[in-house]
């Protein structure tokens, strides 16, 4: 999930009688499953928990190309490479389509960058795990971009149409990059020996951190039950969690890899895989900006916002001279 | 230094010279492209705009395409049944065909658009000629490669015109990247033995021919963004004959890593 722990109001969602005659046809609006456009009336906390939402969407995203960048120098293979390249350059690209719908709100792309930048906005705690070998690349693919989809495909039929019309396209992108980052592990598990054992050891260290996306248990997840409600997250962390982890059990399976679980088991009562406690001591440290590439990742992008102002400024002052050369123009009749 | 007169360290074919020629032209065009999309693989996530990332992936993504057809063409010419893969992750600096334009290292985006810049000129007026090569292959090659790199230069010229006229430190940017890039300007259009052999099979054009084109356009394009063409600059030469410089090693080093430390592996 590219989205974690998004904050609402943190209080009880109110019954449609505690709401006002607006809020409540707005309510209405969605309970009837009908798209709430930019135009349309919304109330200020739906706005600006979107905002939050989509903005981490896009951080997450735009963090995102980082780890995976990391290897686009050196992938094995001019194939490889090109698949990469295309890859992060997706990731950028649902970047910019995520900033797009947020700008529909009335925040600007400026603003959301800066924040990110200045550590104020936050973005996926995944994001700050390294990409040690080039195994690592198949397995985000596979988990993080696993996980990622089914966080994703419902929010094609969220409430706000901009955000669900964005995510169509991105989860189109999106399990395009899962089904090569699996095949590209199963290249490497036919291969020789030391490529099997570091597809063995990139899963061993993506597993945790890849179900930690889904964010905290539900029972600790207070501000969900208001987004839930407004049908900007239309499923609980722990069912999403469930979902991946049924997923990714055959999965490993195929590939002929372990789960790096001992407590993982089927369960014939539930239809669902059993799996052992989550290291939640370990997830909020990261996302206070403990994990292992908190500093690097942010380090990043701040360089190259802060080392690439001369070049958005130099565009802008460009674009102000033909601007004012063409209202100096006499005009012609 | 002055072009090179000869060209020892290539691998000389089983068939004859005109082969070799064939084969050097083409590790030339094809490494060009490899060493600047290496080059440019790296901004991805680091550029200076989203737009950006996306537009300079789109190049580099191109230049591994025609990577691909320049090299696997390569092989085939060679006859040792050497792939791209082969010819791009197992030959060392010393065989490395690129001009030195291409290796030339941007710790700045102003250096990576001015790179970018002169290259896709020249590349242009280059592959428009190659369409009409004496060589299928080649003409095959360039016809669809040609469409690409039209878009590479129409974008990175309008980058260079923008940065060049837009605020005084951008415009400063640009021309500091034009000064301290310019000695890698003559290499691309100075016919060494080999491309003197190539021309006269009617495999490429006259460089000399291009290079008057290339230079009438770059300083159209250099006044147009108020950059001054840099004067009494050492030109180099030597990277297409194989002497680069110290930095193409680190950037094959990075780049074929894995390749070394597994070899025969299938990725």
């Amino acid at each position: 999930m590219y989205a974690q722990m998004v904050k609402s109001t943190g209080q009880p969602v109110k019954t449609l009688d505690e709401m006002d005659p607006l809020e409540r046809a707005f309510q209405e609006r969605i309970n009837a499953n009908e798209m709430i456009e930019p135009k349309d009336f919304m109330p200020d906390s739906y706005r600006q928990t979107l905002i939050r939402q989509i903005s981490q969407h896009a951080n997450s995203e735009i963090v995102g190309q980082l780890p995976e960048g990391n290897w686009i120098t050196r992938a094995p293979t001019l194939e490889r490479k090109a698949i990469l390249l295309a890859k992060v350059q997706d990731e950028a690209g649902h970047g910019l389509y995520l900033y797009c719908a947020a700008e529909t709100l009335g925040i600007s792309r400026e603003e959301m960058s800066q924040k990110l930048v200045d550590g104020k906005a936050r973005y996926s705690s995944i994001f700050n795990y390294p990409t040690l070998t080039w195994a690592d690349i198949g397995a985000v693919g596979w988990l993080v971009d696993g996980a990622a989809i089914i966080n994703q495909v419902p929010l094609q039929r969220c409430s706000y149409g901009p955000y669900s019309r964005a995510m169509v396209r991105i989860c189109k992108e999106e399990s395009f990059h899962q089904r090569q980052g699996y095949a590209m592990l199963q290249t490497l598990c036919t291969g020789t020996d030391e490529q099997k054992a570091m597809v063995q050891d990139a899963v061993n260290r993506w597993w945790w951190p890849s179900i930690m996306m889904f964010g905290p248990p539900d029972q600790e997840s207070v501000h969900s039950a208001q987004s839930e409600a407004w049908k900007i997250k239309l499923y609980s962390n722990d069912e999403l969690r469930q979902k991946f982890v049924n997923q990714c059990v055959p999965q490993a399976d195929h590939l002929g890899i372990s789960l790096p679980d001992p407590d993982l088991k089927w369960n014939e009562e539930t239809g669902n895989y059993d799996f052992g406690e989550i290291n939640w001591d370990e997830f909020y440290s990261v996302l206070q900006g403990n994990g292992p590439c908190n500093n690097e990742r942010l380090g990043a992008r701040r360089k190259a916002w802060e080392d690439g102002r001369w070049f958005r400024d130099g565009l802008a002052a460009h674009q102000a001279k033909q601007d004012d050369a063409a209202r100096k123009m006499p005009k012609v009749a | 230094m002055r072009p090179s007169q000869t060209d020892n360290t290539l691998t000389t074919s089983a068939d004859g010279p005109d082969t070799d020629v064939l084969f050097c032209a083409l590790l030339r065009l094809g490494d060009n492209c490899l060493i600047l999309a290496q080059q440019i693989g790296k901004w991805c996530g680091h550029a200076p705009d989203l737009e950006e990332d996306i537009a300079l992936a789109n190049v580099g993504l191109d230049l591994i395409g025609q990577t691909q057809m320049w090299l696997n063409y390569a092989g085939e010419v060679e006859g040792k049944g050497r792939s791209a893969d082969d010819l791009a992750f197992f030959r060392d600096t010393r065989e490395f065909r690129n001009a030195l334009l291409v290796e030339q290292r941007d710790e700045d985006y102003g250096g990576t658009i001015m790179r970018q810049f002169l290259f896709d000129l020249w590349h242009f007026n280059l592959l428009q000629h190659l369409c009409q090569s004496s060589d299928s292959g080649i003409q095959e090659i360039a016809a669809k490669a040609v469409k690409e790199v039209a878009y590479h230069a129409d974008r990175s010229t309008d980058l260079v015109i923008r940065l060049g006229d837009g605020s005084d430190e951008s415009h400063r940017k640009m021309q500091d990247a034009l000064d301290s890039i310019w000695f890698c300007v003559e290499e691309l259009h100075s016919p060494d033995r080999m491309d003197e052999a190539a021309t006269d099979l009617g495999m490429l054009p006259d460089l000399v021919k291009i290079g008057v084109d290339f230079r009438g356009q770059l300083s159209n394009i250099l006044a147009k963004a108020n950059l001054t063409e840099p004067s009494d600059v050492a030109m180099r030469h030597g990277g297409k004959s194989g002497l680069h410089g110290e930095g193409l090693g680190y950037l094959l080093a990075e780049m074929q890593s894995l390749q070394r430390i597994h070899p025969g592996a299938q990725w």
